[in-house]
């Protein structure tokens, strides 16, 4: 199996083949012999060599994140061979959906449909656990349409508005 | 034999036939399993959002009492009665937070008669206001840090106070707690718009405007001193717990015995303590509160007249279940032991985990807990309310548990912690296990340099970003074998990893592959 995987921006080409009942893994190039057990959902027990680790994974809104030890990583990982491959986070240019970062109650709108925003300007205010915070635009544009009214309850990863 | 006999049957007849829990969350949870351990039947109630919590599932009875809102549920004093009286509960337990700390509780339960497992109203009301109990405490002889015993009327008033007893000065809400009121002056021109700063937040957060003048002590270290009387006219001292680590005048770690209370610190705050209780005609656990200057002075600041949510650190270097004697107590016990008979054994220090966000200024961060790995072993205790596949409501304080490391020592206790800590993960939402592992090794954590700037401080230093390619690569091998093994649970539960779920498909004898090697 051929995978293209990304972490902090640093792509990876990992080649993972099953070879007499091992692995045998190819991280760009370099060969590692690699065994690994799925002691339960979303924990691997990895051994590299004989260094043994303890993987966790973690699905938040869209994005997978892996944790070695007490480290987070955000992975992007895909397939090269299929058409359909995940890529995910490019939609940088064009419309950007502005979403809630956990879940909570929509307190106020900030903008309304049409207004100008610059980078930082506060959209929405989102309050959690007696908490408010305020959810700001990442990019200068105008605000194309507000998809929650004020009192709705959002989950993370809800798409608030979306900014031209 | 006869006489053994005979006393049991009093015991029996005098203690509780069932106990109700006010209260939701780890407290609910920790007060159920002293209930269980006594052989009382427990009653708790649940709000809408928490039909799925923990204590529910634990719970011998459980009665839902409305809307997620606290004043529509926890708070409601009527619909708690109403349980009361629905179960057939003879005592109630309000744990920490929401009524524990309502004297018009306190009386209710008294009118209804339900016994209330804690103080009686009226040490509450003596305790309640800041100004009311530092009146009260003056006379006795109780340490204060110089300042107003009442409420100021007059900015000149707080002009002459304050020049008094010299800047920087702390102005107070009476009613106060939480920090909300509270303003730190540092010379005579920002005191009229901090008194009207304070006043107003006051107010709004306790609708009370009564604001008083303390004289602001410099790096102080916050130490608190547990006591426990009963209704006999017995009070004990349990010793002390420091709690200097906080963030915005919350609590975050907290450790017992204090690194700098010594035997005859701790007898002599512990002396005062009882006499403060004395005063007050208080009854059942209690805690009462000091201001730690750098010479080892302390001053009494307030008396909280509940259960604390850091009370295991006591439990654990004393060997008591303060729980098991609260219930004790209430139900008319006479303290099974003397001042004398209390030990201080090891060291113990309680981390408390929230749901928020160390990375968004920690911003509380509810939701589903997709994947939870709890630690154990030696010298750790876990009193949680969390579990996995558990939604975390947002409509309340976001602390999810409590860990909390004991050992023969403080060294033995932090390396207890620090391992434990590794071993947590809570997958799904955010939490502060980061910043705990970041004290832990923080060298003035260990050097027990310890006050309540101590966390500014230390958030404000850049934290070691080093980014570990190893560890990196090691994620970019683990993301490989955890697509080919198969789809993570929570990823084909919400279609997000539709690609991993095919190839788990595709490799669907690989798979049964290492599931058989797993076994060999």
């Amino acid at each position: 199996m051929l995978y293209e995987v990304t972490i902090d921006g640093k792509s990876y080409r990992l080649d993972l083949n099953r070879v007499d009942g091992r692995w045998l893994c190819r991280l760009d190039g370099q060969e590692l012999e690699v065994d690994a057990i799925l002691a339960r959902p979303d924990v691997l027990s990895l051994r590299i060599g004989n260094q043994a680790y303890e993987i966790k994974s973690e699905h938040v809104a869209n994005d997978l994140h892996l944790w070695v030890g007490s480290k987070g990583f955000a992975v992007e990982i895909r397939d090269p061979r299929s058409l359909r491959g995940r890529i995910r986070g490019g939609d940088d240019q064009g419309p950007k959906k502005i979403t809630a970062s956990m879940p909570g109650k929509i307190v106020r709108l900030l903008v309304r449909e049409g207004d100008e925003v610059e980078p930082g300007t506060g959209v929405a205010v989102v309050e959690a656990m007696k908490m408010q915070n305020e959810i700001k635009s990442p990019k200068k544009g105008s605000v194309q349409k507000i998809l929650v009214g004020e009192g709705a309850t959002v989950n993370a990863g809800d798409v608030l508005a979306i900014v031209e | 034999m006869i006489e053994d006999r005979s006393a049991l049957s009093i015991s029996k007849k005098v203690m509780f036939k069932k106990i109700l829990i006010a209260n939701r969350g780890e407290i609910a949870v920790r007060v159920l399993r002293a209930c269980q351990e006594m052989g009382i039947p427990a009653v708790v109630v649940y709000s809408d959002v928490d039909r799925t919590a923990l204590h529910v599932r634990k719970a011998d009875e459980a009665y839902p009492i409305g809307a997620a809102a606290a004043s529509e549920s926890y708070l409601n004093i009527g619909k708690m009665l109403d349980v009361a009286r629905r179960s057939g509960a003879d005592a109630i337990h309000p744990g920490y937070g929401f009524l524990s700390e309502n004297a018009k509780f306190a009386q209710a339960c008294a009118d209804a008669g339900v016994k209330f497992i804690g103080p009686t109203a009226a040490a509450m009301e003596a305790m309640g206001s800041k100004t009311r109990a530092r009146q009260a405490m003056e006379k006795i002889g109780v340490p204060f840090v110089p300042g107003t015993s009442r409420g100021v009327e007059s900015l000149e008033q707080a002009e002459q106070v304050a020049a008094r007893i010299g800047y920087p000065v702390m102005l107070k809400a009476a009613a106060g707690g939480g920090g909300k009121g509270m303003r730190h002056v540092h010379a005579p021109d920002q005191l009229k718009s901090a008194l009207e700063a304070a006043r107003s937040e006051a107010e709004r957060s306790f609708g009370d405007s009564e604001v008083y003048i303390e004289k602001a002590i410099i790096n102080p270290r916050h130490i608190e001193m547990q006591v426990l009387a009963d209704e006999h006219g017995n009070i004990v001292y349990l010793g002390e717990r420091e709690c200097s680590l906080q963030r915005r005048h919350q609590k975050v770690l907290e450790e017992a015995p204090s690194p700098i209370v010594d035997a005859d610190m701790r007898r002599r705050m512990g002396e005062v303590a009882v006499r403060v209780a004395q005063a007050a005609a208080y009854t059942n656990a209690g805690t009462v509160e000091f201001l730690v200057d750098q010479e080892s002075n302390f001053y009494f600041l307030e008396m909280n007249t509940r259960l604390q949510v850091e009370h295991p650190v006591t439990e654990l270097i004393t060997g008591l279940d303060l729980v098991h004697l609260q219930i004790r107590i209430a139900a008319g016990e006479k303290l099974p032991f003397k001042q004398d008979d209390v030990r201080i054994r090891g060291h113990a220090i309680e981390c408390r985990i929230y749901a928020e966000d160390p990375d968004n200024n920690y911003f509380p961060s509810p939701g589903k807990i997709t994947l939870l790995l709890e630690p154990s072993g030696p010298g750790i205790r876990r009193d949680s309310g969390m579990y996995e596949g558990w939604n975390v409501p947002i409509d309340y304080d976001p602390l999810l548990a409590k860990l909390i490391g004991y050992g023969t020592d403080r060294d033995q206790a932090v390396a207890r912690l620090t391992r434990a800590l590794s071993e947590y993960f809570v997958g799904g939402i955010k939490t502060n296990l980061s910043l705990f592992r970041r004290i832990l090794r923080d060298p003035d954590f260990r050097a027990a340099k310890l006050d309540t700037e101590f966390l500014d401080r230390m958030l404000k230093r850049p934290e070691d970003q080093s980014v570990d390619s190893k560890s990196a690569e090691v994620a970019a091998i683990a993301a490989g074998m955890f697509a080919v093994l198969g789809a993570t649970a929570s990823g084909a539960s919400n279609g997000t990893a539709g690609n991993a779920a095919r190839v788990e498909n595709a490799n669907s004898s690989w798979k049964t592959t290492s599931r058989r090697e797993a076994l060999r």
